[in-house]
């Protein structure tokens, strides 16, 4: 029976009591929101957090809202509410096309938005996707809010920019016309991501004024494709650029051998599957695929 | 810690350590061992339980996570006497060899017919998904759920069903 270390335990108020927590008991504290990475970690001991601070009380956090141009998401929708909702799936297919395929139900049900992305494992799919989609991420700390745009927030694996005491409060992205798709690769259903790629493409008058390219578990730099992206920019949306962009994603990122398969086979999934989201992210800008 | 939990409708209070999990908890502090235990991964799903009216894995809950709020076991599916249509499918349609997965099948069966009456063989499949049978016996599992729509099992929704996700709201443009 694995069991995690013992640690103190405390129930936040509010987002300024979280923060208030954090800063009293120090460096060894953590939050914890839907616990489905963190707990499995500290069963295991590979975490062993002096102190837990629980914000799943802040409904204040777990809202899904248009405000303005921009869809806010809270830290603490849980994965279940992203993929349910409307106003994501019109908008953001990439979000929805994401969460279909993240773990299972039940821990859909109990894993968080905010969760996944500071938990910042280098296999996990809304990263790549958000990533793609260039979200601002709103945190909140002792001295008050701050935004960071989510590829300033990865600083590698495990590892974000949200300083001591810091907490993800909100995750925002402009409501545009854009198109977008999410593919992934896994050995079995519910399971991490061999390789996923999301794809972001806005199309002015059959040009790309702008793409986002996303990949997770291949090791890219900050989850994206920078030299696919710049390629894409400027080009006509069309089968041979995809393609091309496929090759470039595939030669920029860093892959590594593990039981999920091989640096050639992943990398050869990664243009794969790069060409396929611009695929289908094309065919829904047309109006040919929901 | 005290914790107060509501299970089945009782409340249950109890001094925990806060890194009990909640079928720990719910199996070793109660009694209540009908929530089995079976990895230590979150991956094979037979400790599913209803945490507020949502199935979850309760080996990857806290108890204290559980205070103040309502848990629904495999133990309070029947209603009295009555088992309930989704454990009268399993029985009818030998949808349990060893019985282990058994519990945390139905408790994510009953949620799926309460939200969706009339399941199609892939939603089935889609709610059970991330629940493991060592028996494999999925197609009778499966067909014991569709048994269970069949048979009035989508109709208890008026007396079971919790809101989803109660304060939570949605703004659209
Ligand atoms: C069986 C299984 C399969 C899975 N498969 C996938 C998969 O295919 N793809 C995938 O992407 N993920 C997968 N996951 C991970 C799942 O999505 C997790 O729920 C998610 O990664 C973490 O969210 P959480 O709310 O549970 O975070 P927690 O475990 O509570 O927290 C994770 C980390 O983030 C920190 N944190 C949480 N919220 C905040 C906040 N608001 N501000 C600051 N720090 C915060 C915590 O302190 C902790 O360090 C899987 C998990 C399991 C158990
Ligand atoms: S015991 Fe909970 S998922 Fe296996
Ligand atoms: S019936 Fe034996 S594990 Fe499912």
């Amino acid at each position: 029976m694995q069991v995690p270390a013992a640690f103190q335990y405390e129930t936040a108020t509010s987002v300024e009591h979280a923060i208030e927590l954090l800063t009293r008991y120090g460096p060894e504290a953590r939050v914890v929101a839907g616990g489905h990475s963190l707990l499995p970690m500290m069963k295991l001991r590979l975490a062993q957090p002096e102190a837990l601070i629980d914000i799943n009380g802040l409904g204040e956090l777990a809202l899904i809202r248009v405000d303005g141009h921009d869809l806010a998401v809270g830290a603490m929708v849980r994965h279940a509410e992203l993929l349910a909702s409307p106003v994501v799936g019109e908008h953001f297919p990439i979000l929805r096309d994401a969460e279909r395929v993240i773990a299972d139900p039940l821990v859909r049900n109990r894993g968080t938005v905010g969760g996944s992305l500071c938990q910042a494992d280098p296999s996990e799919d809304l990263s790549a996707a958000f990533s793609a989609l260039r979200a601002a991420l709103v945190v909140q700390g002792p001295g008050g809010r701050r935004t960071i745009g989510i590829r300033e927030f990865f600083l590698g694996p495990y590892e974000t920019a949200l300083t001591e005491a810091e907490l993800l409060v909100e995750i925002r992205v402009p409501i545009r016309s854009h198109a977008s798709a999410y593919r992934k690769v896994e050995r079995r259903v519910g399971d991490w991501a061999v390789v996923a790629a999301g794809a972001v493409l806005e199309i002015t008058d059959g040009v790309v004024t702008e793409a986002g390219i996303g990949l997770t578990a291949v090791g890219a730099p900050r989850f994206v494709s920078e030299q696919a992206e710049d390629f894409l920019r400027g080009g006509r949306p069309d089968d041979e650029s995809f393609a091309q962009a496929g090759r470039t994603a595939a030669q920029e990122c860093r892959p590594t051998a593990d039981q999920r398969g091989p640096v050639d086979y992943k990398r050869h999934l990664a243009g794969e599957l790069t060409t396929r989201a611009l695929r289908v992210a094309a065919a829904r800008a047309r109006g040919q695929e929901a | 810690m005290r914790i107060t939990v509501n299970v089945n409708g009782e409340q249950h209070t109890r001094d925990v350590e806060p890194r009990l999990l909640l079928v720990h908890f719910l199996r070793d502090e109660l009694g209540l061992t009908g929530t089995h235990w079976g990895c230590d991964t979150s991956n094979c799903g037979v400790c599913a339980v209803w945490l507020d009216g949502t199935p979850v894995k309760s080996c990857t809950v806290l108890a204290v996570m559980a205070d103040g709020h309502e848990v629904r076991t495999v133990e309070g599916l029947a209603h009295g006497t009555e088992l309930d249509p989704v454990q009268q499918g399993f029985i009818a349609c030998h949808g349990l060899q060893c019985g282990f997965c058994t519990p945390g099948m139905m408790m994510t069966a009953r949620w799926l017919l309460d939200h969706n009456a009339d399941p199609s063989e892939e939603d089935i499949r889609e709610a059970i998904s991330g629940q493991m049978c060592r028996c494999t016996g999925y197609e009778n599992i499966v067909r014991s759920i569709r048994w269970a729509a069949e048979h009035g099992g989508g109709a208890r929704t008026a007396d079971t069903a919790t809101e989803a996700a109660p304060g939570r709201e949605e703004v659209r443009a």
